[in-house]
């Protein structure tokens, strides 16, 4: 028998976070499909959702409901299993992820000091990058589960992909954990307190753009959308499916975008630092040291989740921007491309390391 | 008592999706099955607080190279595959392979050590990113660089059995 | 057994592994058929591809069109001369005033009847405000397949213009039937002009917009650039017609050839590409566009006074105020409508430049009211001919991108 404290201590450093953790990634995989679908109307001249509530505010409920109610359909020919399962191994896999992530420094609430994450290992980033790899099985298992050309063909580019793009992700990512001296999540914030990775010259920004490609084909996002390119796919990998787990495909885009938004916030653009204007050249000049200190005084969190959103905006206007790439040419860009790039900026870091110039 | 439950979980998983790994007539779900136990590794290692080497066997294993077997097994007929014979003329040899190495380990354990470097290795392993690789770079640098050679050798061989194939 | 990697495979697992060998060899030849569409959302209708992929090269590929046929020809044959108009509008569903006008040309060379001046130019003009909607449709779709998604959101818009001044003047937005033979339904309504000059002036700043979002953008040109490629001689024989033979570089248009309506007495030029691919009928299509514009502002400024019927009034349909009060007007429209007037016996073909290309009516008229038989032909049909030859040995998505470059729509296509 547990004696009382140790419950209360583990609700206290487990339950709370996880539950805390678990409603906010839904709240946000279900509003994010709102903001997508305005951000994209108002770029395309639209309206987007305007029934549902105030402006459409209510849409991602709509929607949510009509995913549960809908006929859950699973073709006959289709293997049942591999096809149940694999929505959830997708789904799985980006809510593991964000128990990695650092929402911001330690906070006291409550006279409590909170840590703001669920878990603080290590080797969060090596942690985050493995749980993406096995995502890819649950686009693989429901392309080929479907019994479909078209979701096959889907599931085949979709892994060809992941697997293609997560080498220069993985090496943007090893050049930033060189940078910091630290796989650890907190640690690479931290290293960042006088200078955000994206301005280290040169590796950083080369660095950052090599994320940003990798992190937009990870998450199959328009250029790199081929696995669901509907105009020549269908709908890819989730063609059969239908209802609640198709709902699921759905959000778990949204969180995996989420996980590469945030992981780009973190590793470059210095997490829940806040902006500063000159620091060092002009901080203290009275008009600037003002703003820097009105910035500083917002909460590390929100600077953390105004990044965020700035970056699933980026997505999204990426999205109604460009056309699709073809899927040789999206092979070109991923080996020979961005691999030799992230070789050099690996090199050239590793170099700088040990000269002691970073 | 917690970690030693959890250890039996995982070993039971290991064990039994091991044996179902072999026993599934569906070779997809074979896959599946072996995913499910490089997970479940990837739990023990984690258990042994070798956090780092339980990234890698998912990067490594589960990430890269199964999703290269799942790619194959996909291509192959399912239902020829399924149908075909579980064992040849040759199972009585193999069989007794499996028993001879099995006896191994089964001495090895009852032994209760590893010899030399393998506890090392677990040693070194628990201890962190760091440490692994000053050991891997130090100590280990002759037999890291063959390694490495050996990989580079089958990725050539491998370009050159597709070469071959398309020219024909 | 001519491997040696396989010969060592089997001799380990014995005969009943022999099976592996077999597989492994099939995979190496063995072709994916998949069936795209007659439900596609990239087959623009319900055109359906089957398509014989090796990995996602395409190396066969067979159009099965037919799934809108709706008997249209057969159709015509039932019907008088007038109430076909209407069927041409079912046609081709995006730009049906072209239809329209294809067919009444096509009568009124048959019947040899006079089309006075005014209502030639208001053809002209309105026929060149659907090749834009057409058009526009066309980049919309074209640019949607190749996932800009955004462009297909503004060229709706600047159609919803085009629309919006096609139902000032005919009282509907697509299927317009507007033209009848020898003239027109009605005259122009008076603010009509001033509206379609003030589009004249917005249209060709839009059409810069478009350009910019597309033409120079990097994933575009790798994407359109050297697929679908058709040299000049191939495409001819292939019996390619408009933006889509002229892409390829053959200067042939029927506005100039064979000038209907009043397009010998307007000036514009014919756009032509090189390279015959997908990117170069974009360009031309683009240049046509402007073209057109160009043309829609020349008919503002020469537009005549007169009538819009013509005068022969064998075939001029009694205005609704003559019916009304005229009992002669009233037996003549009777007869109009029920069972047209005999028409000179013989064989008439005409073609007109549509936006998709040349379409020509063929009327073989047996000197009844209606006619004996009448064949359409039709661009689109053709040009699913063509689309074999422009993807075999590309990629899935390219044949995507050549759907869209040949610029089809099945309702036509099937007929």
């Amino acid at each position: 028998m547990p004696d009382m404290q140790q419950i209360i201590n583990f609700i206290i450093t487990i339950g709370i976070p996880v539950v805390v953790l678990l409603s906010f990634i839904l709240a946000n995989a279900m509003y994010l499909q709102l903001m997508e679908r305005k951000v994209l109307a108002h770029m395309q001249s639209r309206l987007g959702p305007m029934r549902t509530g105030w402006h459409g505010l209510l849409q991602p409920v709509a929607d949510a409901v009509k995913f549960m109610f809908k006929e859950d359909i699973i073709p006959a020919k289709a293997d049942k299993w591999v096809f149940s399962l694999a929505p959830l191994i997708f789904l799985v896999m980006a809510f593991g992820a964000f128990v990695a992530i650092p929402f911001g420094p330690d906070t006291v609430i409550f006279g409590r000091t909170v840590h703001l994450w669920v878990s603080n290992l290590n080797i969060g980033v090596l942690y985050i990058v493995a749980l993406a790899g096995i995502g890819t099985y649950g686009v693989i298992m429901a392309g080929w589960a479907s019994n479909n050309k078209y979701s096959l063909m889907g599931g085949f580019r979709s892994a060809a992909q992941m697997i293609s793009y997560e080498i220069p992700m993985a090496f943007a990512i090893v050049t930033v954990a060189l940078m910091a001296g630290s796989l650890n999540l907190t640690e690479i914030v931290q290293a960042q307190s006088q200078k955000w990775f994206i301005i280290v010259f040169p590796v950083g920004p080369v660095a950052f753009f090599l994320y940003l490609i990798a992190g937009v084909a990870e998450t199959n996002r328009a250029p790199f959308d081929l696995p669901e390119a509907e105009s020549e796919l269908v709908a890819g990998y989730f063609t059969e499916y239908s209802g609640i787990r198709f709902g699921i495909f759905y959000m778990a885009e949204y969180m995996n975008m989420m996980i590469v938004s945030l992981l780009a916030s973190i590793m470059f653009l210095g997490g829940w630092m806040p902006v500063q204007i000159f620091p060092k050249l002009l901080g203290g000049i009275p008009p600037i040291s003002w703003i820097n200190t009105a910035l500083a005084a917002i909460p590390p969190t929100l600077w953390l989740l105004a990044k965020l959103y700035f970056f699933i905006f980026f997505y999204m206007w990426i999205r109604a921007t460009l056309p699709r790439y073809r899927y040789d040419q999206l092979m070109t860009i991923a080996w020979k491309i961005l691999l030799p790039i992230s070789l050099g900026t690996l090199l050239v870091a590793a170099f700088m390391k040990q000269a002691g110039w970073m | 008592m917690i970690n030693q439950l959890i250890f039996a979980y995982f070993a039971a998983v290991i064990v039994v999706s091991a044996v179902l790994v072999i026993t599934r007539k569906n070779p997809v779900h074979s896959v599946m099955f072996m995913l499910l136990l490089f997970f479940h590794i990837a739990g023990v290692f984690v258990l042994l607080n070798a956090e780092f080497l339980a990234a890698v066997q998912l990067i490594v294993y589960a990430g890269a190279i199964l999703i290269l077997f799942l790619f194959v097994v996909i291509l192959l007929s399912v239902e020829r595959e399924s149908q075909a014979a579980r064992a040849n003329r040759f199972w009585p040899w193999l069989a007794g392979f499996g028993l001879i190495i099995a006896g191994e380990i089964a001495l090895l354990v009852l032994r209760g050590s590893f010899p030399g470097e393998g506890k090392m290795a677990v040693q070194v392993a628990g201890a962190g990113v760091r440490d692994l690789g000053v050991v891997l770079y130090s100590k280990f640098l002759v037999p890291f660089e063959i390694s490495s050679v050996i990989l580079l050798v089958g990725l050539i061989g491998a370009v050159m059995l597709a070469k071959k194939k398309t020219n024909e | 057994m001519t491997d040696d990697g396989y010969s060592l495979t089997s001799s380990i697992y014995g005969e009943k592994m022999s099976l592996t060998n077999a597989t492994e060899k099939e995979i190496v030849q063995k072709e994916m058929t998949i069936n795209m569409g007659p439900q596609h959302p990239a087959t623009h209708g319900v055109l359906r591809l089957v398509v014989d992929l090796q990995g996602e090269t395409v190396v066969g590929i067979d159009p099965r069109p037919g799934y809108l046929h709706r008997g249209i020809e057969k159709w015509m044959e039932s019907r008088t001369y007038h109430q076909i108009i209407p069927i041409t509008d079912r046609l081709e569903y995006i730009t049906c005033m072209n239809n329209n006008l294809g067919w009444v040309v096509a009568v009124e060379k048959l019947a040899g009847i006079v089309v006075p001046e005014r209502a030639q130019f208001i053809r002209m003009l309105m026929a060149e405000l659907t090749r834009l909607s057409g058009h526009l449709v066309w980049l919309g779709t074209h640019a949607l397949d190749i996932g800009a998604m955004t462009v297909c959101m503004y060229t709706l818009r600047e159609r919803e213009l085009i629309l919006d001044l096609t139902e000032t003047v005919t009282g509907a937005r697509q299927t317009v039937s507007y033209v009848r033979i020898g003239g027109l339904r009605n005259d122009v309504p008076r603010d009509f002009l001033d509206k379609c000059r003030e589009f004249t002036e917005i249209f060709p700043k839009k059409l810069e917009d478009y350009d910019t979002l597309i033409r120079q953008n990097r994933i575009w040109l790798k994407r359109t650039k050297g697929i679908g490629k058709f040299s000049a001689e191939d495409a001819i024989n292939y019996g390619l017609t408009g933006a889509t033979l002229r892409g390829s570089g053959v200067n042939y248009d029927l506005r100039k050839v064979e000038p209907y309506a009043a397009y010998d007495k307007v000036e514009f030029d014919v756009p032509l590409g090189t390279e015959g691919d997908v990117y170069a009928r974009y360009i031309v299509r683009i240049n046509e566009m402007r073209q057109s514009v160009r043309i829609i502002k020349q008919c503002l400024d020469m537009l005549p006074e007169g009538p819009i019927m013509t005068a022969d009034p064998r075939y001029a349909v009694p205005d609704k105020a003559t019916v009304m009060t005229n009992m002669e007007a009233l037996a003549h429209q009777f007869v109009l409508m029920s069972k047209w007037v005999n028409m000179p016996k013989g064989e008439v073909y005409v073609a007109t430049e549509a936006p998709k290309g040349e379409l020509g009516f063929f009327i073989v008229s047996d000197g009844s009211g209606r006619p004996y038989r009448v064949k359409i032909r039709a661009p689109s049909f053709v040009h699913v001919g063509a689309l074999p030859k422009m993807v075999t040995g590309h990629m899935v998505s390219d044949v995507i991108a050549c759907i869209g470059t040949i610029d089809i729509v099945l309702g036509e296509c099937d007929r």
